[in-house]
């Protein structure tokens, strides 16, 4: 998967879990839950999207790796 | 033939809008369908009804702003169907008034409606007062479930009813709109609901506060445990575990799992736990997780999911906002340490927890770290004692050193 891609496929899922977020003031560094205001709920959502898009298993001890845009793409691209 | 009214989606709302019909005349309807989508502060809301039957008229078009107990639509086919209350014994009510105090003698009649000055103004909205005034009642002698206790439109309709032998009494379809319109402004709208709410319940209700550490050391080894096996979209949060307990628990002390009506509590037929989840654009809504102490924990954490999703883009039902029976604040992973809050009315308990942390705990003359949360219990003082709060706290903490059973 591209890196172009991947950014859609997290675009998608943030998204789905916070429709009125703005995803394009977002920056790569930062904390996605700080800055979209994301509960564990919404955060647990995202992690289901991103996995039903990609197929990657993501275990529960890996979240803290997609905790930024930059972290969850260097994540998902291995 | 029966009719179908504006809900009262909790003690926070007083009108809503409609905002299309999802019936047309001559549909059939089954108790539990979605009729109506309706504009209120807590966002558009997928009414219920009540009731079987065929639809026969809708009386009133979309776009129209009407008070709580306007009939919206009228059904007939209902030959064995009593009016929506004695055919929903497990629903309660939400506002239910006093039984009316009705006038002795014409003359009476004559001088309790007279009241309609100021007084009566401050006591009763315009439309309660306008149709109090076409039945000859006095408004004065109402109590109020509206904002701030004041009497609405839907306290005098459930009165007239009383006083004509519970014949529903039917309402002008272009009843007057009430000055506030949920539409303008949905964040304005909402906090003003909550502080017309949360003044009420923090005038009315005399709180208690409770509090317990709870060790969740083994809740967490065991979901951390039962996680690693299954794919992340059948995984659960510890919120699911902590809003099974709590569910368990109010099944256990059914004095918490009630409503406070007319100075007497009124225990609840089921536990339907109320979920308080914050909106980014600001505000809260706590609907319903209905029966929570029967769901398996994967289908309790389905549910709370759905229930987030559905709050944050839309798509509560009415049911869902009318019935929870005691409300749960979680604060999350990043919330504070404990909370003490306001209960939701005619609701007698609120359960607070804090975040989950690791911190020091006496554990067999030892001190040793420990995940663990603060759990909070906020009574109704007129409904309940510090016994029958702590005790519901026990519970909550016995229940989850057993991760397993939950």
């Amino acid at each position: 998967m591209s890196g172009q891609d991947m950014r859609v496929v997290l675009a998608e899922a943030l998204a789905s879990v916070a429709p009125e977020a703005d995803f394009d003031s977002l920056r790569d560094e930062e904390d996605l839950r700080e800055a979209l205001e994301l509960d564990s709920m919404d955060f647990f959502n995202f992690i289901v999207a991103v996995h039903k898009a990609t197929g990657v298993d993501i275990p529960e001890r890996d979240y803290p790796e997609l905790a930024t845009l930059a972290g969850a793409m260097a994540y998902l691209g291995r | 033939m029966n009719e179908f009214r504006m809900p009262s989606l909790g003690a926070d709302m007083e009108a809503g809008t409609l905002v299309e019909w999802k019936i047309a005349v001559g549909d059939s309807v089954r108790r539990g369908d979605v009729v109506a989508l309706v504009e209120t502060d807590k966002g558009v809301i997928d009414v219920e009804i009540f009731d079987d039957g065929v639809v026969e008229a809708l009386c009133v078009t979309p776009g129209e702003t009407l008070p709580v107990g306007t009939v919206l639509a009228r059904l007939t086919g209902l030959a064995t169907e009593e009016p929506e209350e004695a055919s929903t014994p497990s629903r309660v009510p939400a506002a239910r008034p006093k039984p009316p105090k009705r006038p002795e003698s014409p003359e009476a009649v004559t001088s309790t409606a007279a009241s309609s000055g100021r007084e009566a103004e401050a006591h009763a909205t315009p439309g309660a007062r306008r149709r109090a005034a076409e039945l000859g009642v006095d408004v004065m002698q109402l109590t109020g479930t509206g904002l701030d206790g004041r009497v609405t439109l839907a306290d005098v309709e459930v009165l007239a009813g009383f006083a004509n032998g519970a014949t529903a009494v039917e309402l002008p379809a272009a009843s007057p709109a009430p000055s506030r319109t949920p539409a303008d402004d949905p964040a304005a709208a909402m906090r003003r609901a909550i502080a017309a709410a949360m003044s009420r319940a923090n005038r009315d209700i005399p709180h208690y506060a409770l509090f317990r550490d709870v060790d969740l050391g083994r809740a967490l080894e065991w979901l951390a445990d039962h996680n690693a096996r299954l794919p992340p979209d059948q995984r659960l949060l510890p919120a699911a575990l902590l809003a099974k307990a709590c569910a368990l628990a109010l099944r256990r002390v059914p004095a918490l799992n009630a409503y406070w009506h007319d100075g007497g509590l009124q225990p609840a037929e089921a536990v339907h736990l109320g979920w308080a989840i914050s909106l980014r654009g600001g505000g809260l809504v706590a609907p319903a997780l209905h029966a929570a102490d029967q769901l398996e924990l994967p289908v309790l954490m389905q549910r709370l999911s759905d229930l987030v999703s559905r709050a944050r883009r839309g798509g509560l039902r009415s049911s869902e906002l009318a019935e929870a029976t005691c409300t749960v604040t979680s604060l999350g992973e990043r919330g504070a340490d404990g909370v003490v809050g306001v209960i939701y009315p005619p609701q007698v308990a609120l359960i607070g927890i804090g975040r989950i942390s690791p911190r020091p705990r006496v554990v067999d003359d030892a001190v040793v770290p420990r995940p663990q949360a603060t759990f909070s219990l906020m009574g109704d003082h007129r409904a309940s004692d510090g016994q029958t709060g702590s005790r519901l706290l026990d519970v909550i903490d016995e229940l989850l050193q057993e991760p397993e059973r939950l």
